[in-house]
């Protein structure tokens, strides 16, 4: 028992007891992030009722903070794993499969900082420091403030991050293609079947589990997207990039509501948890198979 | 095939543009993945090329247009290292670092053998609990453990600001969220060490504690590793936490230190791309070293 004292009083100051914590002050005003005043549920519904910082239904589409973790959702999963499946398959056709994997790989290694930075760089609307707008020029096209238009905001952030976690897709999905019997696929070509055919009837059902393990770690860093909104465009223009996590921060600890903050954290808890009990769910009836 | 993997890596010069031609038509596969490749190099190139460019340069024109005019400077590095600010954050961030890394790998090591090779009432259950806490999001914590640590520093050591104001708070911040995943890798790992080898040791006379430290952890490096790679980047990359627990200013670690550097100063990119070079030169040393367990423990990590 004295191993494992240390860890145990350890998660339970600061993590069970925290949590505790953290769904008490929900119910409350929390001002200068302590318990004040008791206010039952009002902080949940008036985040999802009249907060269009956090959800507003009245524009169509929908816009908010909750929104942009959906279109995050949809478009940075499909394109992580999408650029991953492509690079895994076409990668082991070519010489220089270690070569290109290490150049869509490393970015996974750097900090989310780095890669705000980097694609910042790629983005400014100065045509002698951001090539995408250089090039533009180069079209005769005036320069286009990516992170500065509401209308392109998200999606200039979304390709950013795609281009820091497509690594991760490509690695678990490459290493799950080798383990696919080449006994198999020799048999396939030599009956006829197309390369098409052989990634879509062969490959692509192999590759289930493996897509659904990638899928989840997808999803759950869209839920704690942060750092990248942070120091790409603090949400702006006019909240248009604002994500559930960043509105987090901002409500606690920039405007001192730490019940609101923490009604946010809250709501941030109970979309993981799903994803999570998923997760654990297919790892032990994996463990049970193998 | 082999031919073709040379002249991607080093076209000759004479002929190089011909047989890119010739290169491209052959093949879309090899189209579609230089295409890639280039999305993914342009951008931290020009960062990086960037960095090493006078600040008058930087503005008056692209990176791209270096590659004619040749003109590279070291000053914007002299100047990220030997400021007050840059320079001392690149160490703070290493003094936050090594210890968030070290210290929930022992304290989970031990508790994970305990979980694997003792037993216990209710050991079981308590894993599970241990693991069930994966799923809680830092921001859950962030207000509470703050609260903690200035309510202990002030009731236990007179000051207030004892823990946030030092590494103490982040240190135990990060242990704190990194012991369940630690716990739930190390236990996996644990308990797929021969039993006969932990028995024989127990039949000699050795004490758990001597167990742990002279046949488990020796038999378990392969995992330590895993993990403490994982983690150490993880550390290392935190922008979040680091806003929260590290109050004093002189501690900041470089990736706060570098996002307060933008938004003071807005657009000074000679700072800012040799800052971000810096950054990043640790978590490449790792991956280009330790390589194989730098995947693994990643691949370990899509649990958490």
């Amino acid at each position: 028992m004295l191993f494992i004292a240390p860890a145990v009083i350890l998660l339970l100051a600061l993590l069970v007891y925290p949590v505790i914590w953290t769904i008490r002050l929900s119910f409350d005003t929390g001002r200068g992030l302590e318990p004040r005043e008791w206010v039952g549920l009002e902080n949940y519904t008036t985040l999802f009722t009249e907060d269009r910082r956090f959800l507003n239904l009245e524009e169509f589409p929908p816009e908010g903070a909750l929104v942009n973790n959906l279109l995050w959702l949809v478009l940075y999963t499909s394109l992580c794993l999408a650029l991953g499946l492509l690079i895994a398959v076409l990668a082991t056709r070519v010489r220089y499969e270690a070569l290109i994997k290490a150049i869509i790989f490393v970015p996974m290694a750097i900090s989310a900082v780095a890669v705000g930075l980097i694609w910042k760089f790629v983005y400014s609307p100065d045509p002698d420091i951001g090539v995408l707008n250089a090039l533009r020029g180069g079209l005769g096209l005036d320069p286009l403030p990516y992170l500065g238009r509401e209308d392109t905001v998200n999606y200039s952030i979304i390709f950013a991050y795609v281009w820091a976690s497509a690594g991760f897709a490509m690695v678990v999905l490459s290493a799950a293609l080798k383990g696919i019997s080449q006994e198999i696929i020799e048999a396939a070509r030599t009956d006829g079947a197309s390369e098409w055919a052989i990634f879509r009837r062969i490959q692509l059902p192999l590759l289930a589990l493996p897509i659904s393990v990638v899928t989840v770690w997808l999803m759950i860093n869209v839920i704690k997207l942060f750092d990248i909104i942070y120091i790409m465009t603090a949400g702006g223009p006019n909240g248009k990039s604002q994500v559930i996590a960043y509105m987090m921060y901002d409500q606690t600890f920039q405007g001192g509501k730490g019940g609101y903050g923490s009604a946010i954290a809250v709501v941030m808890l109970l979309l993981i948890i799903p994803i999570m009990f998923f997760n654990i769910k297919r790892f032990r009836s994996q463990a049970i198979q193998g | 095939m082999t031919t073709q993997a040379a002249e991607l890596v080093r076209p000759k010069p004479a002929t190089a543009s011909a047989r890119l031609v010739e290169f491209l038509t052959r093949s879309p596969v090899h189209i579609v993945l230089i295409i890639v490749a280039l999305v993914w190099l342009v951008p931290s190139v020009g960062l990086l090329v960037t960095s090493f460019r006078p600040r008058p340069d930087i503005a008056s024109s692209g990176w791209w247009e270096t590659l004619s005019t040749l003109n590279f400077t070291l000053d914007n590095y002299d100047e990220v290292l030997s400021g007050a600010d840059m320079g001392s954050s690149f160490i703070n961030s290493l003094f936050i670092s090594i210890p968030a890394t070290l210290i929930p790998l022992f304290i989970g090591a031990l508790a994970a053998f305990a979980f694997s090779w003792i037993n216990f009432p209710f050991r079981d259950t308590i894993f599970l609990a241990i693991v069930a806490l994966m799923v809680v999001p830092i921001q859950m914590s962030l207000v509470p453990m703050l609260k903690l640590f200035q309510s202990l520093g002030e009731n236990v050591f007179g000051d207030r600001t004892f823990i946030t104001g030092s590494f103490a708070g982040i240190w135990l911040a990060h242990a704190a969220f990194a012991l369940p995943f630690c716990i739930f890798l190390l236990r996996n790992f644990f308990i797929t060490l021969p039993r006969d080898l932990i028995e024989a040791a127990r039949v000699d006379g050795a004490s758990n504690f001597r167990i742990f430290w002279k046949v488990i952890l020796p038999l378990s490096v392969p995992a330590l590793a895993s993990f403490a790679i994982f983690q150490f980047l993880w550390v290392w990359n935190d922008l979040l936490m680091s806003l929260v627990f590290v109050q004093e200013p002189d501690l900041l670690p470089m990736t706060v230190r570098i996002s307060q550097v933008q938004s003071t100063y807005g657009v000074e990119w000679h700072l800012l791309s040799a800052g971000s070079f810096v950054l990043m030169a640790v978590p490449l040393i790792v991956f280009f070293s330790l390589q194989r367990f730098f995947v693994q423990g990643l691949l370990a990590g899509s649990v958490k």
